[in-house]
This record gives structure tokens, sequence and C-alpha cells, in this order.
């Protein structure tokens, strides 16, 4: 008998802001100068205004179920800014912070979560996919957005975002093996926030990392600190660059953590320890980048309550334009049903407009 | 006897079963440390153990499987996907192993399987969290479809899809989970899952239908009785296999017939039912059979949900048409 080693594989995790906001080194290019931080840092702003703004709309019964990202912005913010505008984002249902970077509006947002689906008919980022419910069902979404770039030669890539539970779909697995021998122009990244409801990442999967579950598909897998939107940023933006120079996909995995309930559906006290959630609050991104950039010199107290006034201010339009906004009318079901209505619905348009059911 | 709610009925009829046939294992997202999201399985965790309550990975389509092979080796499997619209996923196993382990093995192997879910809207819920998909199953030979109305049926039925021998889907309302409150014994008496319930009887009309719509049929039962009209209720409660001949024998009486789903109209459950009054029941007909039914398009969002979802108005619409006949 013989044996030896068939191949060998190791994950790496990258960090460049430690949880107290010290550079554990220089940090890349584009974070060189600290000044150049301050839009992924007002963005994070916004985003943790925009999701208080929402569960507390919700809480008082004006807008729908709602998963606050909370804690998790430098998921979102540090992929978005890594993209370029003509590549396509295929968002989560907690991907608001890189909705936000792309050009979707708050109100965009509010609508779509108030049960309006205008809120999917995004002015600004016209390709990008509405977000996705059926966990991880737009994993192979991602790869097909990525098939036709590669087919028409355009460098370009998508960039698929799903949670540590999406990564135990098959949908998810059978995207990333696709992307592997086809060379697919996608970025799969994962939002690892420690939980899936109430189900922890360990009951999830006994794989030591997320990251690791790209090796089986053959291509490029790392772990980043999710807190650290210049690590996130760092890594996705690498896993473009290799991927519209035709080098494939890539998972990355951001290690984060979900210190909102899973949604104002769930109350996460029945499954877990108020304690863990305390402790996770170190190092959580906005106060890390913020602590840096003070460090810095690049920011101020005044600097802070300005950037919170703009966000209130954004949000607060965004809330009364909402607010003010009445229903769609009925026809609205049946208009985007086909590019042409067909006579036996059109039937059916009629008498749902004049209140009566439907012919036997 | 106290009085619960349908998802309290659920879980009393889970900890019966439990309690009573160690085989009998739950499974699916969140059913234990949290309970279910919607708490069917409240407290199972606690009383049964992890080796009997399985808080799975996020994966439907396993879900499904596994309880295939779980019920191939005799556990009864009780596997609840956390709504119907990420069922779809299950339906591979559900109609091409499920449904046919026993008669592609001739009986050697079966598959006494319940695929549990919430469905149906009203609760202004997520995108995906509202649809009625019960013709997706239905249309399965081998599979047995229930979809309950009230606590007692939720309880008696459930009771019985777990000790039946072959897979079931069982389909519960959300809209009713709290909402849809009655006295239930906790007696482990199991109620029938091939006949039809008359909720409610009379001579001049017959109201079928199945789910949260059940409601609906039978405060529209009561304004027609306002009116002087005498409406028969029949809850279908369960689908497959379907108890056509109730139904016959009730419009034999009434002559006339409303069938009401939450689904959408085409290809719905209740064009079967249609089909049998146009074929055994056409000449006890007064009048033409009425459908009152989700409309042929997406389910939409919640601002425009209640207008999607067939409510009184219809139904007593659809009613009054049938009774101005003949
Ligand atoms: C296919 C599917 N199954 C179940 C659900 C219900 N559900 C919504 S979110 C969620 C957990 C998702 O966990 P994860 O992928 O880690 O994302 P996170 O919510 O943590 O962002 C579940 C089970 C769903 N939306 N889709
Ligand atoms: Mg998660």
């Amino acid at each position: 008998m013989t044996t030896e080693t068939a191949a060998q594989f190791s994950v790496s995790f990258t960090r460049y802001i430690d949880a107290d906001g010290h550079p554990t080194g220089p940090l890349p290019d584009f974070a060189a100068q600290a000044a150049n931080l301050l839009p992924l840092y007002r963005a994070m702003v916004l985003t943790r205004a925009f999701d208080a703004r929402a569960v507390a709309l919700q809480r008082t019964g004006r807008l729908g179920t709602f998963a606050s990202s909370l804690g998790q912005e430098a998921v979102g913010i540090g992929a978005a800014s890594a993209m370029a505008p003509g590549d396509v984002l295929l968002p989560s249902f907690r991907d608001q912070s890189a909705q936000l970077w792309r050009g979707v509006t708050p109100l965009e947002l509010l609508l779509y979560w108030g049960g309006d689906e205008r809120g999917s008919d995004f002015a600004g980022p016209r390709e990008d996919f509405p977000i996705s419910v059926p966990v991880a069902s737009h994993a192979p979404h991602a790869a097909g957005v990525a098939l036709a770039f590669a087919l028409r030669k355009e460098k370009r890539a998508s960039v698929c975002i799903l949670g540590d539970g999406a990564t135990s779909k098959g949908d998810f697995y059978e995207a990333l093996n696709m992307a592997g021998p086809w060379h697919l122009p996608m970025v799969m990244l994962v939002n690892n926030n420690q939980w899936a409801i109430s189900v922890p990442r360990a009951a999830q999967t006994a794989a030591a990392t997320l990251a690791q579950k790209a090796i089986a598909a053959g291509i490029p897998g790392e772990q980043v600190d999710g807190n650290d939107v210049v690590a996130v940023r760092d890594a996705v933006a690498r896993a473009l660059s290799r991927a519209r120079e035709g080098g494939g996909a890539t998972l990355v995995e951001a290690v984060t953590y979900r210190l909102s309930d899973h949604t104002t559906a769930d109350d996460a006290r029945r499954y877990r320890d108020d304690k863990a959630v305390t402790a996770s609050w170190h190092g959580e991104p906005i106060a890390r980048l913020r602590a840096y950039l003070v460090s810095q010199g690049t920011w101020s107290r005044e600097d802070e309550e300005h950037a919170l006034a703009d966000a209130t201010a954004a949000i607060d339009k965004a809330t009364e334009t909402y607010l003010a906004t009445p229903p769609q009318p009925l026809a609205a079901m049946f208009d985007h049903l086909f590019a042409e209505l067909p006579p036996s619905i059109r039937a059916q348009r009629t008498q749902a407009l004049g209140g009566e059911t439907p012919d036997a | 006897m106290p009085e619960i709610a349908l998802v309290e009925a659920i879980n009393l009829a889970l900890a019966r079963a439990m309690g009573e046939d160690a085989s009998v294992i739950v499974l699916g997202e969140d059913v234990g440390r949290d309970g279910g999201v919607f708490r069917a399985t409240d407290g199972l965790l606690a009383r049964f153990g992890p080796e009997r309550v399985l808080d799975t990975p996020l994966a439907e389509a396993a879900i499904a499987g596994i309880s295939v092979g779980l019920a191939a080796q005799r556990f009864r499997p009780v596997a609840e996907i956390q709504f119907m619209g990420f069922a779809y996923s299950t339906i591979d196993q559900m109609l091409n192993q499920a449904a046919r382990l026993r008669t592609r093995t001739r009986g050697r192997l079966t598959c006494p399987m319940v695929l549990r879910m919430p469905a149906g809207g009203g609760v202004h819920a997520p995108e995906h969290h509202s649809e009625s998909g019960e013709a997706c199953f239905t249309n399965i030979p081998g599979l047995r479809v229930v979809y309950p109305s009230s606590p007692k049926r939720a309880y008696g039925l459930l009771l019985a899809a777990i000790r039946d021998p072959d897979p079931v889907v069982f389909l519960e309302p959300t809209r009713l989970y709290r909402a849809a409150r009655e006295d239930v014994a906790d007696d482990g008496v199991a109620l029938p899952l091939d006949r039809c319930f008359t909720l409610r009887e009379g001579g001049d009309i017959t109201l079928v239908g199945w789910g949260a719509i059940v409601r609906d049929m039978l405060a529209a039962a009561d304004r027609l009785a306002a009116e002087g009209r005498q409406a028969e209720v029949i809850d279908v409660a369960t689908l497959v296999p379907f108890d056509a001949a109730s139904i016959l024998a009730s419009v034999a009486r009434t002559g006339r017939c409303v069938i009401c789903h939450e689904a959408p109209l085409t290809a719905g459950f209740g064009a079967e039912i249609a089909a049998q009054l146009a074929g055994p029941g056409l000449m006890s007909l007064l009048a033409p059979v009425e459908r009152v039914t989700g409309w042929d398009t997406v389910m939409p969002l919640p601002r425009l949900e209640m207008q999607y979802i067939p409510g009184v108005e219809r139904i007593l619409a659809a009613a009054r048409r049938s009774l101005r006949h003949g």
C-alpha cells in the first residue's frame, strides 16, 4: 500500500482594522488615505439609521416584517463599494446596505418592505436583482448572469450575497460547482452572521469554515473579518478583478454577527444568550471604523453629528414619501403578469375590477 | 376542555403522537430550541429530547428526503417546512420518491411520513410567504393532502396523518393559526382522513372549501340565513383522497354549489370538484357551479393581498348569483 497526499488546502482569514480600530498593518491602496474611507463610513451610518427606522415603522404597524442588518453593515458596504456600476448584485433579504450603496433608494426599500412591488422596480441599478427571500435560490441566478457576461465577453461580474444558513442549500452548491469548470465571473459573498434564525453556525455544518466549501467546487475561498469594511472590500475587489480577467469565481466568507433579532417577527431571547450578543457589540463595524478614523484625525465629534443628521434627514424624507404613497390599484396585480395579458386573464381582470368573482 | 388556538392544537397532537409512539420524530428548521417560528413545536425539545426533535440545517429538499429514509426505516417523521413557499424544492422528493416508494417496491418499503407547513395568506407576511400551492401536491398520486380549518380538525387530522401508513402533506392555514380557537379534548382520537366535514346543514345551496376561507364561508352562511336562504357548509379538509360522495350528496339536495379556495382559479383543486359536479352531479344542478378563488396572478405583496384573497363578499355575490337561477 502507498498513501500520499493527494491535495492540500488551507483557508486564510484577513483583517486590516482590528476590533478596537487599530490597523493590523499597512492598509490596501484604496484605504491608504483615511479620508477615502469616509463614504464607506457614511453609508454604514445610513444603513443603520435606515434599519432603525424600518424596525420602528414595523413596530407601529406601518411596515411589514423586516430583517435588520444591525452589525453586518460592513458586509454589504464593503462588497458594493468594490463593485463597478456595470456589475450585477443579487442580494438576499438582509442586504439593504449593499442596495443603498448601489443606488436603491430608502423609499424603494420602504415600499418593498411595506408590501408594494414598486419597491423592486429600482430606478438606479436597473440590472440588479430584487432581493431573494427563498434562501439561496438566487445563487444559480448569479451564475447565470455571470455566464451571460462570459458569453458576451464583457468585463463584468455578478455578486451574490447570502447567509451562513444558505450555504446548506443545494442551490448554493450547485451554483458554486457550475461556476468552477466554466470559470464564471461571479463572487459568492457569504454573510456569516453566526445564525440562521435560531440555528447556530455550528449546527449548520461541521465544516471548520464556510469558505472551504469553495475548495470542493475548485474555486478560491477565503475568510475575512466581516466587521472590517476594509477587509471585505479588499477581498471582494480582488475577487472581482480576477473574475473580470477570466480567472473565474471566488467565495468570500465575511465573519460577522447578527446583533438584532432575525426579523421583527423573531424573539432571539428564546434561543440565544443576551450575554453573547452584548459581547459581540465589541468590534462592530461602525464603532470600529470610527475609532480608526478618529485615530487618523479624519473624524471629529461634529463630523459624527453631521453624518447622523444627514442620514436621519434622508430617512425622514423617504419615510414621509413612503407613508404618503397610496397603494397600487388592484389592476396592478394583472398588469405585470405577462408582456401582454392573455384574453382569459383579461376577463378576470375585468371581473376583479368590477368586484366580481371569476366565472366558474 | 380548554379553548386553544389552531397552532396549539397542532402542538397538542404532535406531543400526543410522540408520547404514544416512540418512532415519531419531529424535524425541520427552528423546530427545536425556537419551538418553530409559529410555535407549533414549542416545548417538544424539552419534553422529548434532541434525538426526537431535530433542528435541521437550512435544506428543504434534504428535510423531505431524510424523512423518506427515516420512514423506510420504520420511523414516523413529521417534518416541518417553515412556509409553503419553501416547500417547492421538496416536490422532487415527494413526487418522485415519497409518493412512490410503496408502489415501486410493491409494499416492501413504505413511507409513513408527514410534511407539515403553513399555507395561505392574510397575515401581511413577506414575499413568498402567502401563496396557496395545494394543487401542486394534489396532483401527485400516492400522496395524501390534508388541510384542516379548525383546532379540533387540526388535532384529529394530524393524529390520523401521523398514524397513517403513507405519506401525508399536511397544510395549516396561517391566517387561522391564532385566530381560530375552540375547545379541544386531548383524547388521542383521530379523525377520518378521507371524509369531508359538514359544518352546517342547509337545503338551499352548498358552500364547499378548505383552509382559512372556510371561516368566510361560515360567515357568508350566516348572512344568507338572514336573507332567508339556508347554506350547507362543507370543509373538504382532506383533499386527497377526495370525498366526492359527500359533496355530491349535498348538491343532490341543494342543487347549487359555490366552490371556494384561496388558490388561483385555473387548475385549482376546485376544478376537480366542478368536474365531479359536471359528471355524476350534473342532473342535480339547478344553477351553474360557481367558483370563488384567488385570481390567476402572482400573489401580491401585503398591500394588495386582501384584494387577491376572496372574502365573504365575493362568496355572497356568487351564492346570490347561483340562487337567482331557476
Ligand atoms: C428556502 C427557504 N427556507 C426557509 C426560509 C425561512 N427563513 C428565512 S431566513 C432563514 C434563515 C436564513 O439564515 P442565513 O442564510 O444564515 O441568513 P440570515 O437570516 O442569517 O441573514 C430562514 C430559515 C426561507 N426564506 N427560504
Ligand atoms: Mg445567518
